[in-house]
This record gives C-alpha cells, structure tokens and sequence, in this order.
C-alpha cells in the first residue's frame, strides 16, 4: 500500500429524505480544521435519489469539493446500495481519512465499508486531531473502565476511518459565497439485484424524546437512591418546564427508559441549563452533556468529578436539595401567576 | 432454518467500580456476563425457531472461561455451542474479530447451512456495534442492524421481514435469507429459562475449536497482528476548571442558585400563563 496515493479529508452526507443531517454539518466543521492542518482538500460525498441540489449546502458549510452519486436505487438508505457507493469511491480518490457520523445508518454504513476496504474503523469518536508529520489521524473515545480517553490509530491501513458522536463537534457558519467543485460520479446499481428493500418509513417523533432539542435539562444519577426519590428530578423539572434525562445507571436500574439516557451510549445534549443531580460525572456521561451553557452539579461528594465540568457547584444532599428548589420555584410561580418557562 | 447468534463474555459494567485514585477498573469487582444485547439476540432465535422450527448454534470467540456465556445461551434455549479460543486471537479489534468469526461460521456452514446470524447491536465493554456488519460483509450477506422486530420469517421462500430502528422513528424491511441481523434490547423480554434448558446447560460441554480447526485462514488477519487499529495514548482529559461552589447551609446554597437562575433572564422566565 503505499501510502502518498492517499490523500484528502472526506466526510460522509448523510441526507434523509432531502434533508442533511446535523451531524454531517458538524464533521464538515471538524474536517475543515483537520484538512488546513494537513494542507488537503475536504471533500463531502453524498448519495441518494435527486439529491444533487444539496452539494452547494455542502461547500457553503466548508466542503472544497462534493463528490455526489444521485440514483433511484439510493432512494432510501440500505447498507448494500451505499456501500456499493462509497466504497467505488474510495478506491477511486483514494482520501486518506473518512468520517461518518455516528448514526445508525452511519455507523452501519462505516463497519460495512471498513470491512470491504480492510481498514481500521474507530466508533463513537469524540475528540478529533492528526498528526502532521505523520499523517495520523488521532481520533479519541472515552475507554472503557476508568476516566480516561484513548486514542486510537490505524498507522498501516488507508483510508482511516472513524465515526463520530453527533453534537460534539462544530459546525461552520454557511457561507453561500464559498466556491467548491461538484463531482458526480455513476455507478451501476440495479434494483433486482439487491436483497434488502425498505418498504415503509414511519417517522415517530413521539417515540424520541425532546432531550436532543430541550433548553433545560433535569439529569438524575444513581445518587437519588431509589426509584420513589428519582420522582424528585420528575418534579423538578415539571415545575421549571425541563426534560427529564438519567445516568446509563439509572436506565440500567429502569427508572428510565434508554430514549433517555445522557451520554457516550445515549443523548448528546446542549441545553442552556443542564442540572446534574446525585451523578458522579463518569467520562462516558460527561461527554453527553459538556458542552451545555450552563451546568449545575448537586452531589454529597465535594470530590465528585462532576463538579470539574459544572459552572456551579452544591456540595449536599439532593434529597434536601431539590425540594427546596422546587419549593422556591412553586412559590415564585404563585407570587408572579404564571408558569416558569425559557424564553 | 438454522440461526447461529454470535455472543461475547463481557464484565458486568454495571456492578465494575473505577478506583478513582488510579483511574483505572477494578477488575476483581467485575464478575463476567453474557453481553446482555447476546442474550436477547439468542432470546429472538428462541422465539424464531418456535414457529419455523430448525436449531440454534451459539458462537462465541473468548477465552476459556468464556464457556460460561455458551452455557448461559443453552440455557435460555439454544442447541449448541461453539467456542473459538485460541490465543492467536487475542487482542483482535473489530475486523480481525469479524474475520475469526465468519471462519468459524464456514466450518459450521459445512455441516449445516446457516439461514441466519442474530448479534447483539453491540458489546457493553466496547459499544462499537461493529463486527455483525463486518461478518455480514465477510460472508456476502444482508446486514440488518438495530432490528426492533422480527415481524416474519418465511423459511420456504426464504424471506423476512423486519423492523428497524431509525433515528427519528423505524422502518419495515424486507430481506433474502441468509441475512444477519442486529438487536436492540426493546426487541424481546427474555423469559425465564424452564427447567430442563436448565439442566441442559449445566451439563453442556460446547465444541471448543482453536485456529487449527478452522480452514483457509490467514494467521496475519487474526488477534493482534491482523487489527488495523491500535491504541496510541491513553490520557485524562484537560480537566476544566471547574466552577464556583455554592456555600453555606442548603437553604443559603438555594437561595444562592435560584438567585443565579433568575438572573440570567434569558435562560429562566416567568410567562404569564
Ligand atoms: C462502554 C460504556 C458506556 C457507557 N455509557 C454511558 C452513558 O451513555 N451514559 C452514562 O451516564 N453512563 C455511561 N456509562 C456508565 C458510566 O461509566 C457510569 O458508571 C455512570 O454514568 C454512573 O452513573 P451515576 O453517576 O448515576 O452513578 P454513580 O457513579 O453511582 O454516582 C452516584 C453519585 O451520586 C452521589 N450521591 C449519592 N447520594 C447522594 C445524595 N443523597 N445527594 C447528592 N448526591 C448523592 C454520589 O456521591 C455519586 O457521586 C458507560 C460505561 C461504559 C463502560
């Protein structure tokens, strides 16, 4: 293999139904700084059915070139189709590094394409940097066991690969004035030969929760205790018109089911206010909600590595705590006569 | 219809503690565990087999020890086990896994044709969900992941139809056999195992193969050796700052916090209902 063939920072688009995904937006911003530091092009590729229009939002977003495959067959995301797709283009342009976002269907589509081009993949990266000199892409997730991240490099295999969390990376301010190449490529697909068809979407938007959008976040830890005191962070919340989200320990306990799990394996999440009750700030939950405006951590430990990541801090007892917080807020509610609310 | 679940012994994260002070697992807190993602996945095979009929064989590369997640799948139903343990395996990330799986699935092939492999939708010591797709690839067949449902399965047409979960929302599938899938936990609530699955399993011995039992392979793909990824450097991330704790006694510390609160008019108002 030999590794100068290799070049360039590519970032899958993922489109549903026309639409862009965030996070794609976001690894565009993030592959921008990754491909000046390496002195290369960043290219977006995207695949699906009449979906050409959307390469200008890609170079407005920082793309120097799109790469796009427009055909019936990609109508709908299946794993063979797109595969298909990007691993043509791969062996053709040859980039030395591809990020996908950490979706279902990203995440699918990267183990598949990994496999094919027998290369190195890294899940669920959160922090992103290369090596110049060497040009290594360091792509770091939290470890398993312990607060720790780990790096991960793949020094023998091309392209390299990663998937990426969606909500930790920044995307640019679009630029309509950006100028940027658009290549369309052409592959043979043929509908007969596929052995998968999708043959219903139901877009369930009561299923998901509003964590992902909410403005003011109530997170409880195990440290509530037991499922009666959980009802606390319920109540809280409802009194001050926030959503409810919980610990990996706290769904494993079933006080909450998995929609709402904050962190490495649930949500990420960006509230303007995030409260962070009887939750010791284990790295795979504080990478869930960091980047939230305002953090404020309740926990009985003064040495909890949660309050290294809140803006304010209350070392006590929750269960003293939040009723008297809630007290505060009730009798504010009944003194002005309205609801509390983010505006 | 013959399903193979491949299954993995993973520790118990949630019962493993972190010594604070090294940052690092206390392993001898961590019992190990059937992934529990595998355990639903070979629950789903229990549940296929009772309308299609067939077998169901577990795989599982481990160390020795891992025997016991073999076990615990005859338990909740399956009819065999295998187990690759070898230590040209060891250290393998997810594509020199995926490679050791699906050689093993060819030597299982060669007795019974496999209809279908069920995986966990990923392992809780790693979370990556990678190696169901890479086996699906290495054996040139469908990938499904996340299935939510296994709505039917039509052995003489060989055919199934699934549902998927998405990020807003599913969808309904439908997919050749042989195909492989992936399973969220929400796809079944695993039963409770009748007696004599129970007894089964503690008598069972499973199939142990090494790489010698297994054809064709490149030792340069396996464990270590055959992993593209490595880990660089493990480090403590930058520790922030941190920010100011609020003093005094609780109700000084709320009065304190809900002064903070109100104060930032932009993020907290009362409207008028
Ligand atoms: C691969 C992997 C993925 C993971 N993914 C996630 C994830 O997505 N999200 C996630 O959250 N975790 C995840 N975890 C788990 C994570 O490592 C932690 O175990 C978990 O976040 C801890 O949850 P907790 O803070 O609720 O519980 P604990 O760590 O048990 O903390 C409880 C806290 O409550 C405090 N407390 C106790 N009583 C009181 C009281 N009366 N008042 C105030 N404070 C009190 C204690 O001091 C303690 O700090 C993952 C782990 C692994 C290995």
């Amino acid at each position: 293999m030999n590794f100068d063939d290799y070049c360039g920072v590519w970032v899958f688009i993922e489109q549903n139904d026309g639409k862009i995904e965030g996070v794609s937006l976001e690894l565009l911003g993030a592959g921008r700084s990754l491909a000046d530091k390496l002195q290369v092009p960043l290219s977006g590729f995207i695949l699906g059915d009449g979906i050409r229009s959307l390469a200008s939002q890609v170079i407005a977003y920082g793309a120097d070139q799109v790469y796009v495959i427009d055909h019936p067959v990609l109508k709908h995301y299946r794993t063979e189709s797109y595969m298909k797709g990007v691993i043509h283009l791969a062996q053709n342009y040859k980039p030395e590094i591809i990020l996908y976002g950490a979706t279902p269907n990203g995440k699918d589509l990267a183990s598949a394409v990994a496999t094919d081009l027998n290369t190195g993949l890294t899940a669920d990266t959160t922090m992103l940097d290369v090596d110049v000199d060497k040009r290594l892409l360091e792509a770091s997730r939290p470890a398993f066991g312990g607060n720790i991240m780990a790096t991960i490099l793949c020094k023998k295999h091309r392209p390299q690969m990663a998937t990426v969390r969606p909500k930790v990376m920044k995307a640019l301010a679009p630029d309509s004035g950006r100028n940027g190449k658009v290549i369309e490529e052409n592959i043979s697909l043929k509908e007969e030969e596929m052995r998968t068809k999708v043959l219903q979407i139901v877009n369930d938007v009561t299923k998901k929760t509003n964590l992902a959008d909410a403005h003011v976040i109530v997170c409880g830890g195990k440290g509530m205790g037991d499922l009666q005191n959980f009802q606390l962070i319920h109540e809280l919340a409802e009194t001050i018109g926030a959503s409810v989200g919980g610990t990996r320990d706290v769904v494993e306990a079933g006080w909450l089911p998995h929609e709402q799990q904050v962190g490495q394996t649930g949500e990420t999440v960006t509230p303007k206010i995030y409260f962070a009750i009887g939750i010791s700030g284990a790295i795979q939950h504080v990478v869930g909600m960091k980047n939230s405006e305002l953090i404020i951590a309740i926990n009985k430990d003064p040495n909890a590595p949660i309050f290294d990541v809140a803006t304010y801090g209350i070392v006590g007892d929750a269960m003293e705590i939040v009723p008297a917080l809630i007290e505060q807020f009730k009798s504010l509610r009944t003194e002005k006569g309205g609801e509390v609310s983010y505006v | 219809m013959h399903i193979v679940v491949c299954v993995k012994q993973v520790p118990d994260t949630k019962i493993i503690k972190i010594n604070p002070k090294t940052n690092t697992l206390d392993r001898r807190s961590a019992p190990a565990i059937l992934n529990p993602y595998d355990a639903h996945a070979v629950q789903e095979a229990v549940k296929i087999r009772a309308k299609t009929g067939g077998s169901i064989s577990v795989l599982s590369m481990g160390p020795p020890q891992a025997t016991a997640v073999i076990k615990k799948s005859i338990e909740i139903g399956a009819d065999r086990g295998y187990l690759l343990t070898d230590r040209a395996f060891a250290g393998a990330d997810t594509l020199a896994t995926s490679y050791a799986l699906s050689k093993a699935l060819e030597r299982i092939e060669k007795d019974l044709p496999v209809d279908m492999v069920i995986c966990g939708k990923h392992a809780i010591d790693g979370d990556t969900g990678q190696v169901g797709p890479g086996i699906a690839r290495r054996m040139d067949i469908p990938p499904i992941t996340s299935v939510i449902e296994v709505t039917e399965v039509n052995p003489q047409e060989k055919t199934v139809l699934l549902k998927r979960k998405l990020t807003s929302g599913y969808e309904f599938i439908k997919s050749e056999m042989p195909c492989l899938l992936t399973v969220e936990k929400e796809i079944n609530e695993i039963d409770y195992s009748p007696m004599p699955n129970m007894i089964k399993a503690a008598r069972y011995e499973p199939i142990i193969w090494t790489v010698n039992d297994l054809e064709n392979v490149e030792r340069t793909k396996l464990g270590l050796k055959g992993s593209p990824t490595i880990v660089g450097k493990m480090f403590t991330p930058p520790r922030p700052e941190g920010g100011k704790k609020l003093e005094g006694t609780t109700s000084q510390q709320v009065s304190q916090l809900m002064e903070i609160l109100l104060e930032k008019k932009d993020l907290f108002t009362i409207s008028k209902a």
